[in-house]
């Protein structure tokens, strides 16, 4: 016994090859993007163009990955989520800025960096679910009124480090001032039903299990609940709340972005050029909708119905280069208010 | 001088092994261009002390709770009869192929508002909310503990069953001649003698708590390992993510300080081996005989039935899903990196110690000590440390090629490739390679190789034929850990990978990593059967080590 498992692990070392080669007409994508997400737009662009793609899904140490590796660097293009992603590797010095008027039409300018080192692809707002079937004590109709003392023990967050969460506070501060963002945490903060903790979908599951009456959620994941076949148990997440957008009488809902950008040096330049043009196209837009429930940048282009009927709403039109200036503030700020502490009861 | 050349191994290869760690301490420390802009003064007036005071307490938490349950198992399991011993002894190994947050994933499940504990609780009494009742926060701290515990007291009980094992009873029963009552004689003869082994597991259950990241996030419970991803990503600031990493790094130095101190001027070499009889177990009788089954089966049943059960139930309903994915490739790509891994960290620990060991000099086992220091740094962080030394080897190589040979360009050879990945995991395990077979040596007696070498047999000699073969168990035991960390791992293969190339681990957590662990449950179920082949035949070698009597 111990000397077949000798042989086959000693059969396992040379079960393949060391190194790998890279064939012409292909582009090699680094992703902050969960792969499943992004495949059936990949895969149609490989049908229309012949341009393989290889992809490879990583979260952190990216930007130093791709320093490390200098002149030598494998990878063409970066795809993340959240727009901090984006400006820590264009603050490193690592993108390459792209002129494309197929880009400048078809995404508004406060999506895209001016000298495009990088574009928005989608969109998604970050809303309230509430409760359908408790009534609110408070308003809830701005993102201020959330730390409204008439909410006390009823709100269900995640961590207030989570990017999305760095994000929503960052616009705060871009439009409200340091100090009016403190307070607004400290107040939310004490309006928290539990320590923040889970995902965005955990906060809906809370409001359903009746922990809280308010979650605060990016929109796509109401989509992705309400349309779960295979774990039913989401569906009654979902029914359970409602979409609650913030601030349409004024500034806008905030919204952060899933983007792309060009690496510098990239090796296949022109195919990877194609590649973002390629999802800021009409096809890809509408699977942005469709597929992950995500607003589309391009203009003209419909959503899932599902999300068209909770209504277009007017969204902040705030540059996303301000959020990203403001994250490490807000992070300090989630850190001075013991956000992550829950409420001081 | 003949036994330079071991010590020569030896200094080169912990060197070798220390540049991705200084590497680490010179971005945190070395010149840099970015300013501080008061990083610190941040860290110190808001959550500094939550971060130290966290990590603390779940090592304090962790360090109890796997040496009780680690040395307790192993004693009732060495020591005495009773029903299920024969399965327990290796079963309770098997925790250490459940990686951590699945666990945390699995018991979250269970414990909170809508699990199964809860539920019947308010079906039960008539509660109808939250607010009726009061129930643990199983996201805490103590949660935490508890989880980690559970999986990581495999660690102790390995060692300190393999050390029980040697120790015989002779000492044993001699204090109960004495007049001891067991317990006594247990606590005051068996345990003591067992320390060093015990020491050693418990620092490596330890340092994989400095590091552990997935169950503290999952739990929202901040240590020094969520400060410092998020002074890194969120606040963007390397620098002060590799000065909190090495205050990481120190808590695993003053980890290995301990142990050394708590060994120091002891010696705790095998003198009776001569002549010592078989162990034979005393059956239990009565109520105390159940006891010791339940206590045994306890750490079993919530470390592994538990989640493999809940696996088993998602990986039935989904297994298509994974069947999709390349699973097989998944698979095999797991084994192949997981093999090399073991090799090496092992061989390579082998070298190190006997060199230690022949060379005695204090800034030689400084340095080894040092090499090991990789086990208690967050996988991603130390793939950053690996990543910049790589990418600077590889700039070489194609310098020399292009410009020197004329060449065209030969692109990544080690940072692109698995060659990196195997690199970074020898790093990252060095601790399980080096410390095992540390503890092995010091359980060798000088006396050995004196007879060895006055006998005319060189270091080289004398370590093939006879420490090698009295080391075996302890070979066998740091491959077995290498081989299911190395399965186990994640955030150093995600950075480290080549593109187009999937572990199990990885395709785990795609999906984990966005609480979807349905979807990817039999690909879990895999990491974790992969664990139990070694640690079954890994049990077998620690009990044929010395004949027990079944």
């Amino acid at each position: 016994m111990r000397y077949a498992l000798a042989l086959c692990l000693t059969t396992s070392l040379f079960m393949q090859p060391f190194t790998q080669a890279f064939a012409s007409g292909e582009v090699n994508l680094y992703s902050y993007r969960q792969p499943f997400l992004i495949e059936p737009m990949l895969e149609s662009f490989t049908q229309k163009t012949g341009i393989e793609v290889n992809i490879s899904f990583v979260d952190k140490g990216m930007a130093e990955k791709i320093r490390a590796a200098g002149n030598n660097n494998p990878a063409d293009a970066v795809l993340t989520v959240d727009i901090g992603r984006l400006d820590a590797l264009r603050k490193a010095g690592l993108l390459e800025p792209v002129q494309s008027s197929i880009l400048e039409d078809a995404i508004p300018s406060h999506l895209r960096h001016p000298e495009g080192l990088w574009f928005a692809l989608s969109t998604r707002a970050r809303i309230a679910l509430v409760s359908r079937d408790r009534w609110l004590p408070g308003p809830l109709k701005t993102l201020a009124d959330l730390a409204d003392p008439a909410h006390r023990g009823k709100i269900c967050t995640r961590s207030g480090k989570h990017p999305y969460n760095v994000a929503l506070i960052a616009s705060i501060i871009a439009h409200e001032g340091e100090e009016a963002a403190e307070r607004w945490l400290a107040g939310v903060r004490d309006n928290l039903a539990r320590k923040p903790q889970g995902n965005d979908r955990a906060q809906a599951k809370g409001v359903y299990e009746g922990v809280c009456d308010i979650a605060i959620s990016n929109h796509y994941y109401m989509g992705k609940m309400a349309t779960n076949e295979e774990k039913p148990e989401q569906k009654r997440w979902a029914q359970a709340v409602e979409v609650r957008f913030f601030d349409v009488d004024d500034r806008g809902n905030h919204v952060n972005i899933s983007g792309a950008a060009l690496l510098k040096g990239a090796k296949n330049r022109d195919e990877a050029i194609a590649l973002i043009e390629f999802l800021a196209g009409d096809e890809a837009q509408s699977q942005y909708g469709t597929v992950n429930f995500e607003y589309p940048v391009k203009e003209g282009i419909a959503t899932h119905p599902l999300v068209e009927s909770w209504g277009r709403f007017k969204a902040d039109s705030l540059p996303l280069a301000e959020i990203a200036r403001h994250r490490e503030t807000a992070t300090r700020l989630v850190d001075k208010t013991r956000f992550d502490s829950g409420p001081s009861r | 001088m003949r036994p330079d050349l071991w010590v020569l191994i030896a200094l080169l290869i912990g060197a070798l092994i220390a540049i991705p760690l200084g590497s680490i301490l010179f971005v945190g420390f070395g010149p840099s261009s970015q300013p501080d802009s008061g990083i610190w003064a941040h860290l110190v007036s808001t959550v500094l002390w939550d971060y130290l005071s966290n990590t603390l307490l779940l090592m304090v938490g962790v360090g109890i709770g796997t040496v009780l349950l680690g040395a307790s198992t192993a004693w009732l399991v060495t020591m005495y009869r009773f029903p299920g011993r024969s399965i327990l002894s290796w079963a309770l190994l098997l925790p250490l192929a459940v990686p951590g947050y699945i666990l945390a994933f699995v018991i979250t499940d269970q414990l909170e508002y809508a699990g199964t504990v809860q539920s019947a609780l308010r079906a039960w009494f008539g509660w109808s909310s939250a607010r009726d009742y009061y129930f643990p926060e199983i996201r805490s701290l103590g949660g935490a503990a508890i989880v980690l515990s559970l999986v990581l007291y495999p660690y102790v009980y390995l060692l300190a069953r393999a050390s029980f094992i040697e120790q015989g009873t002779a000492l044993f029963e001699a204090g109960r001649c004495l007049g001891k009552g067991a317990l006594s004689a247990f606590l005051t003869v068996a345990l003591p003698l067992a320390r060093p082994a015990i020491v050693v597991g418990a620092s490596l259950a330890l340092m994989e708590t400095l590091n552990e990241y997935g169950t503290i996030d999952f739990f929202a419970v901040p240590t020094l390992a969520a400060g410092i991803f998020d002074v890194w990503l969120n606040m963007d600031r390397v620098r002060g993510a590799a000065q909190l990493a090495s205050m990481l790094a120190a808590f695993a130095l003053c980890l290995v300080a301990l142990e050394r101190i708590s060994r120091k001027g002891r010696r705790f070499h095998d003198t009776t081996r001569r002549g010592r009889p078989p162990l034979t177990p005393t059956s239990l009788t009565g109520p105390s005989k159940i006891v010791a089954s339940i206590w045994c089966a306890l750490p079993v049943l919530l470390g592994f039935v538990l989640p493999a059960l809940v696996l088993a139930r998602y990986a039935i309903e989904f297994y298509a899903k994974t069947l999709d994915a390349d699973y097989l490739d998944f698979v095999i790509n797991s084994v192949f990196l997981a093999a090399w891994a073991a090799l090496l960290t092992t061989a390579i620990g082998v070298a190190l110690a006997y060199g230690v060991r022949l060379s005695s000099s204090r800034p030689v086992k400084s340095l080894a000590e040092f090499a090991t220091i990789g086990y208690a740094i967050p996988g991603a962080v130390l793939a950053v440390g690996i990543v910049a030394p790589l990418g600077h080897i590889d700039r070489a190589l194609d310098f020399i090629a292009t410009q020197i040979f004329g060449m065209s360009s030969v692109g990544l050879l080690l940072s692109g490739t698995v060659v990196s990945l195997i690199v970074g995991y020898t790093v990252r395990f060095m601790a399980l390679g080096y410390r095992t077979m540390d503890a092995g040596l010091a359980r060798i007696t000088p006396a050995i190789e004196g007879a060895a070498r006055t006998l005319g047999a060189s270091p080289s000699r004398s370590f093939a034929e006879v420490h090698f073969p009295l080391l075996r168990p302890s070979v066998s035991t740091a491959a077995l850990l290498v081989f299911v960390d190395t399965m186990k791992e994640l955030p150093l293969t995600l950075i480290l990978r080549p593109f187009n190339y999937e572990t199990l681990a990885t395709f785990v957590y795609r999906y984990a990593s966005d609480e979807l662990l349905e979807e990817c449950a039999l690909g879990a179920l895999t990491i974790v059967a992969a664990g139990i082949v070694p640690v079954i035949l890994m049990s077998r070698a620690v009990a044929s080590m010395r004949n027990i009597r079944r």
